[in-house]
């Protein structure tokens, strides 16, 4: 026995993640509610030239919020309770800490995102007009749209846990991750720059979740997929790296 | 076995740890004893490796806490009442820290019942008073049978019958041979508890004695010898420290 490693840890964050009935419910709730906006926009879908994919995945607005908080929460949580020094006190090795919650909320975002957009997508489908052409996951850019857009929505949970393991306080880091998503697409609009291919929010709408191509975002959507995960990459990386330079 | 040589802690301006040394010795309880803000919980958060010190040096058994392989085996610890989050119970919470641990989950029952909380075992922890929190927290601290213990203010919130049940355990963990250190502001309840005293005052170390020793100085009161302390410590701050 050398001592404990990554997969300890992330047996410990699994368990904790379980054992959180609030973080269940939001999930299941939030999950209801993406799918219901996307069968809203579908039904309401009427312009036979438009883009029926891109919007029965319209709750992905929604479901951006719903990962990027709980994101934010799994960390601050910590904070907040003072649970914090107790996992610390179990891993001196913060680094591994936050690792692990990366990987263990990760896939328990990437799962429930892509839960919530092919459910979005077929009961969107479904609910279309017979007028409005109906699309197909047969359809590779169909397909690329849903997976990418689900991708999205576990990138931008990962998002939130890194602006709350650097803000560490719930409400300041909530407050961080809606002004950047939906707060800094405006400013940069207002401004008239086109620096809409580099924000998460826009890319969402008009590069991955786009089946017809949006002015403005020809760059390919795998590589739009890219520049959101960069996000979380580097608040990652800096928060773990402050983890180990901080008191906790 | 704790120990801290020439620790100092500042936060800002103030020092928190003033070059404190000493050794906390296997098998006796060690009483840690100081005003409020004196320096105690810091030093303990110095000990567990959750604050960096400015300079000095905190073992535990000669190596520091972030070296321990695994350290919920080597110190067990209650730093804060409620730490843990309000809406997982008991047991999920032991859950967890036992997996990170390499600890068996039968032993989360095991400590639970040596507690007492096994008939709440489920039940959200945000839910308990503060004496049944103060309950789960030693319940952490024993999870992995550590032969190192650190406890903050352990008493607070406990009903008397609580606190007597706490003096005992202490007593039979100090005697099984464990290093028991414990925090407290009640100089009556050191006076109970503990066998040595570690005596703390604006950071800085006032006595490294007994009980015993400490009454002699007040003539026989364990409160007026610790008066007699920290009074002088206390226009010794006016006169001499910057």
């Amino acid at each position: 026995m050398t001592g404990y490693g990554f997969w300890n840890v992330a047996a410990m964050e699994w368990v904790k993640l379980r054992s959180l009935r609030s973080a269940g419910w939001a999930l299941l709730g939030g999950l209801a509610a993406t799918v219901a906006l996307g069968a809203v926009a579908g039904y309401n879908t009427r312009n036979a030239a438009g883009d029926p994919t891109s919007n029965v995945l319209a709750g992905v607005a929604l479901g951006q919020v719903i990962t990027g908080v709980l994101g934010v929460l799994a960390m601050t949580g910590e904070y907040s309770s003072g649970l914090i020094r107790v996992t610390f006190a179990a891993v001196p090795r913060r680094p591994l800490v936050l690792a692990a919650k990366a990987l263990v909320w990760g896939a328990a975002f990437l799962v429930w995102g892509e839960l919530a957009v092919f459910a979005s997508f077929l009961l969107g489908i479904a609910l279309l007009r017979a007028a409005v052409p109906h699309p197909s996951l047969g359809d590779p850019a169909v397909l690329r749209a849903v997976l990418t857009s689900g991708g999205y929505l576990a990138l931008t949970g990962l998002t939130g846990l890194g602006i709350g393991v650097l803000l560490r306080h719930s409400a300041a880091a909530v407050a961080v991750l809606v002004g950047g998503l939906f707060v800094l697409p405006v400013l940069v609009g207002a401004a008239g720059h086109s620096g809409g291919k580099f924000l998460p929010e826009l890319i969402a709408g008009n590069s991955l979740a786009a089946v017809k191509p949006v002015q403005g975002f020809t760059w390919s959507p795998w590589l739009e997929l890219g520049i959101v995960a960069l996000y979380p990459l580097m608040l990652l990386l800096a928060g773990g790296w402050l983890l180990d330079r901080r008191d906790a | 076995m704790i120990s801290v040589r020439a620790l100092t802690k500042r936060y800002g301006g103030t020092l928190a740890v003033d070059d404190l040394t000493f050794d906390v010795a296997a098998g006796t309880v060690t009483g840690f004893l100081g005003p409020n803000g004196s320096g105690k919980s810091t030093t303990m958060r110095l000990v567990m490796g959750l604050d960096a010190p400015d300079s000095g040096l905190a073992l535990i058994d000669g190596a520091s806490y972030r070296s321990l392989r695994w350290p919920l085996r080597s110190v067990g610890a209650i730093l804060e009442a409620r730490a843990f989050h309000p809406g997982r119970s008991a047991a999920a919470h032991l859950t967890a820290l036992a997996a990170a641990s390499g600890i068996p989950r039968r032993r989360v029952r095991e400590v639970l019942s040596v507690v007492e909380l096994a008939d709440v075992a489920d039940r959200r922890a945000g839910t308990f008073s503060l004496g049944m929190a103060q309950r789960l927290g030693i319940a952490a601290a024993l999870l992995g049978d550590p032969g190192v213990l650190l406890l903050d203010e352990p008493v607070n919130g406990l009903d008397p019958a609580g606190v007597r049940w706490i003096r005992a355990l202490l007593r039979s963990l100090a005697a099984e041979g464990r290093t028991v250190f414990v925090s407290s502001h009640l100089i009556s309840e050191m006076a109970l508890s503990a066998d040595r005293l570690i005596v703390i005052d604006g950071g800085r170390l006032l006595a490294d004695t007994t009980v015993a020793g400490l009454a002699a100085r007040g003539g026989g009161s364990l409160e007026d010898g610790f008066f007699a302390l920290t009074g002088s410590s206390r226009s010794g701050d006016a006169s001499g420290r910057v």
